[in-house]
């Protein structure tokens, strides 16, 4: 059996409760999130996908249910086709997926991002800490619910944080190149040029504080 | 062994190797953010046996700026900028594996001309990042001279990629369905005058390394990665072909045109830290032989899609001239490129591995969501096995064999 378009087909053969998902290049399936190691390891082992190239996760807004889903991405070695799985995971508030760890090393450090970034905890992981943010940040940045400037935040060192009164503070948005959400800021405030140096007949110089 | 040691002044102790009594401890050791050869913020938590790794866990993170959460929040054409930031070393290559998955999303298809530009691109930045990969491993295992002699040569490029792009490191070329500009006039002659004498140089380079007897002390059989283990982890680029894994992405799954080109993979056979070495040399000469052959074959035309009118801003003479360019471009420019909804993964054979963009778009001209695969996270993630029972002064010579970049492992 070689790896080829036709594996979703064949899957879902095997694995009746899986569907064809949409995908704009490579063949995709959903699975339920209880079979998705036993699809994974299917694809390792019976259609020589045996490089897992990405594990990742998206959230798909606060209302949303499900809420969570967990992409992997395989690649083959030998036929040299992608192929993509998704589940979505059953709680929207405390998401849980199974590890991949036992079948690829590799799955280790996309899995702690994962659960990073997204708060999608992977059951059976060796090890799963943060690994991009800090031991003991407060939140999982890759949410929608999270703001995009950051939200205030103790310093990664306490004591450090407790002397200085220093915190993790929000970005400036003022001014970047980051699309406005309607209602939220307005584009003359946004421009600094606009903002008040600049004047004209019309407009008289502000002046200064 | 268990030998017996009198010690002249007492005769009473005696000293055998029993372990009870020389109970060794274990002493931990930062190695970094700040350490020359972490290049960049890597931060290795190691426990020694005297000067035995016995455990290593690399601590990531201090580069994390949040680009795929930037992603999320910005058009598509004004996130280009923060592909150079990936890979800093690769920064055109970065550019184009970004194009050419957002250009998947949208279903545009390049002309050719742009696809050879890009090739040329991709293979100079190819030679500029493995010339500083190459000059810092040799620093870190005691040669300097390379680590000056490669740095003239990066000079030479970019002084090439700022007459091409406007800028030396951060170039933000591309444009989804095309590029900024097409190339100066001349530009390819003096790429080619750089190729001959860069032969030249790259062999009395790897002429100082090769056969050093210094440099084989310190990487030949240093570092191992079997061809199991460098799939099992999910390696890419030179750190996989090291070990005998035959991919390549650009022969594999060739995207740009790389399909016109004749070139060879280089393959390791031990999969050591020379090795690795090796594979990096080689394929700098493969890459000049691309370079020779994409400007040999320089298709005229034009240099963006023309179906793109929707998604590549129009030219500024347009614009200005015509009501309806400057609807267009005003559109484009305040709601972003509209694409469709849809998943895409992409890619790309970059300098350091396999660069990955996985984008989910709703539509409209923002994703909704983009995982960014970046090879040096990949790459470092076998880092704990391969730096256990080593010395620590492997630790240095395999991280630098390993040529990874933090502003990509981290994003």
């Amino acid at each position: 059996m070689t790896a080829s378009a036709d594996v979703t087909a064949t899957l879902q053969g095997k694995f009746p409760q899986t569907t064809p998902r949409a995908s704009g290049d490579h063949p995709a399936i959903n699975v339920p999130l209880s079979e998705a190691v036993a699809v994974l390891t299917s694809l390792r082992d019976e259609h020589a996908f045996d490089f897992l190239v990405d594990v990742t996760g998206a959230d798909w807004g606060v209302d949303a249910s499900p809420r969570f889903t967990v992409f992997w991405h395989l690649f083959s070695t030998t036929s040299h086709a992608y192929v993509r799985v998704a589940a979505d995971c059953t709680n929207d508030t405390d998401p849980v997926a199974p590890t991949a760890c036992d079948l690829w090393p590799a799955a280790n450090w996309h899995e702690r991002e994962t659960y990073d970034l997204l708060g999608i905890k992977f059951s059976q992981h060796p090890d799963l800490r943060r690994i991009l943010m800090w031991d003991g940040y407060p939140y999982h940045p890759l949410r929608k619910d999270f703001p995009l400037a950051g939200i205030d935040t103790p310093l990664p060192d306490l004591e450090v944080g407790e002397i200085t009164k220093a915190t993790a503070k929000p970005a400036p948005m003022v001014g970047g190149p980051f699309v406005a959400s309607p209602g939220e800021i307005n584009l003359t405030e946004a421009e600094p040029r606009a903002k008040d140096e600049s004047w004209t007949e019309r407009r008289e110089k502000p002046a200064s504080e | 062994m268990a030998t017996e040691h009198v010690f002249p002044d007492s005769g009473a102790k005696v000293a055998t190797a029993a372990p009870a009594e020389f109970e060794t401890e274990k002493m931990s050791v930062s190695m970094g953010p700040s350490h020359p050869s972490t290049h960049g913020v890597l931060r290795l938590q190691l426990e020694l046996d005297g000067e035995t790794v016995t455990h290593c866990d690399p601590v990531l993170g201090y580069l994390h700026r949040g680009d795929e959460k930037i992603a999320e929040n910005m058009t598509y054409n004004q996130f280009v900028p923060y592909t150079d930031r990936l890979d800093y070393l690769a920064p055109l290559a970065n550019n184009v594996a970004y194009a050419i998955a957002v250009e998947k999303l949208a279903n545009l298809k390049v002309p050719p001309r742009c696809e050879a530009i890009r090739v040329i691109c991709c293979e100079l930045a190819r030679i500029s990042s493995h010339l500083l990969g190459l000059g810092a491993f040799a620093m870190d295992t005691g040669a300097w001279t390379v680590f000056m002699y490669q740095f003239t040569e990066r000079e030479k490029l970019y002084k090439l990629f700022e007459e091409l792009t406007g800028a030396r490191f951060t170039t933000s070329y591309t444009r989804i369905g095309g590029m900024s500009r097409d190339m100066p006039e001349g530009w390819t002659d003096r790429v080619l005058a750089f190729c001959d004498q860069f032969l030249v140089q790259l062999d009395e380079m790897l002429e100082m390394l090769t056969r050093n007897k210094i440099f084989m002390d310190r990487t030949a059989g240093v570092g191992i990665i079997t061809k199991a283990d460098a799939i099992a982890y999910g390696l890419t680029g030179p750190n996989a072909r090291g070990s005998g894994v035959t991919v390549d992405l650009r022969k594999d799954r060739p995207y740009s045109g790389y399909e016109q080109y004749e070139f060879d993979i280089p393959v390791g056979v031990t999969g050591d830290s020379y090795d690795r070495y090796l594979c990096r040399g080689e394929e700098m000469k493969q890459s000049v032989r691309i370079v020779r052959q994409a400007i040999k074959n320089m298709p005229g035309g034009a240099w963006f899609a023309e179906d793109a009118r929707k998604i590549f801003a129009p030219r500024k003479d347009k614009v200005l001239t015509s009501m309806e360019e400057l609807i267009n471009n005003f559109m484009i420019v305040t709601e972003g490129p509209q694409m469709p909804a849809g998943e895409v993964y992409f890619e790309a054979e970059n300098p350091k591995g396999a660069l990955g963009f996985f984008i989910i778009s709703k539509g409209g001209g923002v994703p909704y969501r983009m995982k960014i695969r970046s090879p040096s996270f990949c790459n470092l993630s076998i880092l704990s096995k391969v730096c256990t029972n080593n010395l620590l002064s492997d630790v240095v010579a395999i991280l630098g064999s390993l040529d990874f970049v933090m502003g990509e492992c981290d994003r």
